[in-house]
């Protein structure tokens, strides 16, 4: 127990940090929301400056750190100065969108890795292995960035697929079904971009992580023993591998996250992606620093997860030290 | 009458990229007969797990093996997969120096047991497999069998976890067991409960032995007969007697002396001090006999060819040009 608690603090500890960097980036970085308004003589510099004391950003960074603070702990999470309304109501359906898109990526991912590292490890240096090596580090080369456009330019050609967006115009006049089915069908070309993109990454872990622990003294000795290939594979070698491959998991996320966002700006996938891009654009720090956060809090999350699933499935964890 | 288990010319290399292969067993031939205790005695890196493994058939697959392998008339090298599985555990057993290691770390430990019974035993209900699980863990010396079997491994004392890797390695009656230093890793107490503890049970299942092991001492107490093996091949074959008190090949005799003079008595391992100089290397194929470069004995034949094997006296084999060869 002491175990986790201290896992939930340090993770605690790793989003105040996060939120103090952040906040120091982003502010001190040049330029601001209402550099442009400066060039435009129609808004008198009074204005301008009315506006900066509305929203504080003539105090000093402590000052304005903790009035953010407070305005996080009353769920608002600052203001964004271009949509004039709290971050937070901003942020929260493009990160539903975001998370929808990760975590369906994640696992279908993993769904199809383990199986795959599984099958190249236990047939090492032979054909099967060989060829899924191969197409793997194939596809490892390709940039996500060409991978998502490739995607798109064959999506357009073959009006297979929605290209864009997350629904079509006439979503809203759809029955049910029909709405699944067009969400689905927008859905699969961002999803189709961040498998593919991560699934290499995934797949050579697995494969290493079960090549190393068919190697353990203590796979050996239960093949020494007569137990069954695929009992050793799933009951004794997977759980071997485990270990690295749950630390995996959590920094997975990491990895689909920031693939996630890039992915959803070439498709236009309404997430956090296009919303950090445009706030970073524009200026609108709060949202940034909204996103930022946010973005920490999954990888935090997801990390949480793995020592979670770590805790439950090492019984030397679980234990504690003897 | 015909072996149990009969090795003939067999050659281990190990395979790695951009490097020579290493020939690290070079055509070693033996037998081991019903309820026999075969010791082998060889320095570290000798190959002496390679043999081990070699005769399980659970090399890495980076290697090579060719020669042949009969156990029970049956040849192991070409056996599919599923017949050695079949093999494993149900006729040759085989346990591994560090126990610690052997066990897997995430499951309870009668959980381990059980498993072998099960792939030996498929129409086995759970709670035949339990039963037969806790069956052996009294066999093999504990009293608490229900704490045992539901402790991990890391709980458990290197003794313990030797025990319970023997309780596996018995569980589905085999007929011949292979140790690999079984007792090395453990302290001298612990090392001869262990001992007994194999004498007992090869004794009470009528087990042929082969005993692996760099320790004369330890041998001395095990086996009936001993191969001693240098550099991936047998140098000298005798009886326990006959190797151990009266060694006629240079480096059987080297080994010997860095141990004390009554072999009997069981000595820790520190008082096997090395012999000066170190083995070839099994990229290398040398040219004359492979101990040359330090043999007290040396002659001029010796660097230039291989000795053969020869016999000295009847049962009793050694390599060396002293004898012929
Ligand atoms: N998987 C492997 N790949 C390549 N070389 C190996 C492999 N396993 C062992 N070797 C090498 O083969 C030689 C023999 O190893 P082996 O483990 O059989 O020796 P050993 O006699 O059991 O030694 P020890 O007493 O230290 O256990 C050593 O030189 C070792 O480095
Ligand atoms: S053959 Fe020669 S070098 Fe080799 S052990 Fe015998 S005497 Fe020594
Ligand atoms: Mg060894």
């Amino acid at each position: 127990m002491a175990y986790l608690l201290r896992r939930l603090l340090h993770g605690a500890l790793v989003l105040v940090g996060v939120s103090v960097l952040s906040f120091l980036f982003v502010q001190l970085a040049p330029g601001e929301f209402f550099s442009d308004m400066r060039l435009n003589p129609q808004v008198s510099p009074e204005t301008i400056r009315h506006l900066r004391a509305q929203y504080g950003l003539d105090r000093a960074l402590p000052i304005r750190y903790v009035r953010w603070a407070r305005s996080v702990a009353k769920g608002d999470w600052g203001y964004s100065f271009a949509y004039g309304l709290p971050v937070s109501k901003l942020i929260w359906s493009r990160a539903r969108n975001t998370l929808l898109l990760t975590i369906t990526s994640a696992l279908l991912a993993w769904l199809i890795s383990i199986p795959l590292g599984i099958y190249a490890a236990e047939r090492r240096d032979r054909w099967g292995d060989r060829v899924t090596v191969a197409g793997s580090s194939a596809l490892l080369t390709v940039p996500d960035l060409l991978l998502a456009l490739a995607l798109l330019i064959l999506a357009i050609r073959t009006n297979a697929f929605a290209a864009g967006g997350m629904t079509s115009p006439d979503f809203a006049e759809l029955g049910t079904v029909a709405k699944i089915k067009d969400v689905a069908a927008h859905f699969t070309l961002p999803l189709a971009a961040l498998v593919l993109g991560t699934l290499p990454i995934f797949f050579r872990h697995v494969r290493a992580g079960m090549i190393e622990a068919l190697a353990l003294p203590s796979i050996q000795s239960a093949r020494a023993h007569g137990i069954p290939r695929s009992r050793i594979l799933f009951r004794y070698a997977l759980p071997a591998a485990a270990n690295s491959l749950i630390s995996l998991f959590g920094f997975s996320i990491a990895t689909l996250l920031s693939a996630s966002l890039l992915v959803e700006v070439v498709m236009s996938w309404p997430g956090l992606g296009p919303m950090l891009l445009e706030a970073i654009l524009a200026r609108d720090l709060y949202v940034v620093i909204g996103a930022v956060m946010l973005s920490t809090f999954f990888l935090v999350a997801g990390n949480l997860v793995a020592d979670v699933l770590l805790y439950l499935s090492d019984p030397r964890i679980r234990r504690g030290p003897a | 009458m015909e072996p149990l288990l009969e090795v003939r010319d067999l050659h281990v290399d190990y395979l790695s990229d951009g490097m020579p292969p290493a020939q690290v067993l070079r055509g070693v031939s033996f037998t081991v007969s019903k309820n026999e205790a075969v010791g082998i005695l060889g320095e570290s890196g000798c190959g002496k797990s390679t043999l081990a493994l070699a005769i399980l058939r659970l090399l890495p697959s980076r290697s090579r093996l060719k020669g042949a392998i009969f156990y029970k008339s049956r040849e192991l090298t070409n056996l599919p997969e599923r017949e050695m599985e079949k093999l494993r555990g149900a006729e040759v057993s085989l346990i591994f120096q560090d126990a610690g290691s052997s066990l897997h770390p995430t499951l309870r430990v009668g959980t381990q047991i059980a498993d072998v019974a099960a792939a030996h035993h498929k129409d086995w209900s759970a709670r035949q497999r339990r039963e037969g699980a806790e069956a052996i863990l009294k066999e093999v010396g504990f009293d608490q069998v229900e704490r045992i079997y539901a402790s991990y491994p890391h709980q458990l004392s290197g003794g313990q976890q030797q025990r319970i890797a023997v309780a596996q390695a018995l569980i589905s009656g085999p007929s011949l067991l292979i140790a690999d230093e079984p007792t090395s890793s453990l302290d001298t107490t612990v090392q001869a409960e262990i001992l007994a503890l194999l004498k007992r049970l090869r004794r009470e299942h009528s087990l042929a032995l082969v005993f692996v092991s760099h320790n004369p001492a330890v041998l001395a107490e095990m086996a009936d007969r001993i191969l001693v093996v240098y550099a991936g091949q047998i140098v000298e074959e005798g009886s326990a007697q006959q190797v151990l008190n009266s060694p006629l090949h240079p480096f059987a005799l080297a080994l010997l002396r860095c141990v004390p003079k009554d072999v009997r008595h069981n000595g820790p391992d520190r008082l096997l001090s090395a012999i000066p100089g170190s083995p070839p290397d099994p990229a290398e194929t040398p040219a004359g006999c492979p101990f040359a470069p330090r043999c007290a004995e040396r002659m001029d034949v010796c660097g230039s060819r291989m000795p053969s094997e020869t016999r000295p006296e009847p049962d009793r084999k050694v390599r060396c040009f002293k004898y012929g060869g």
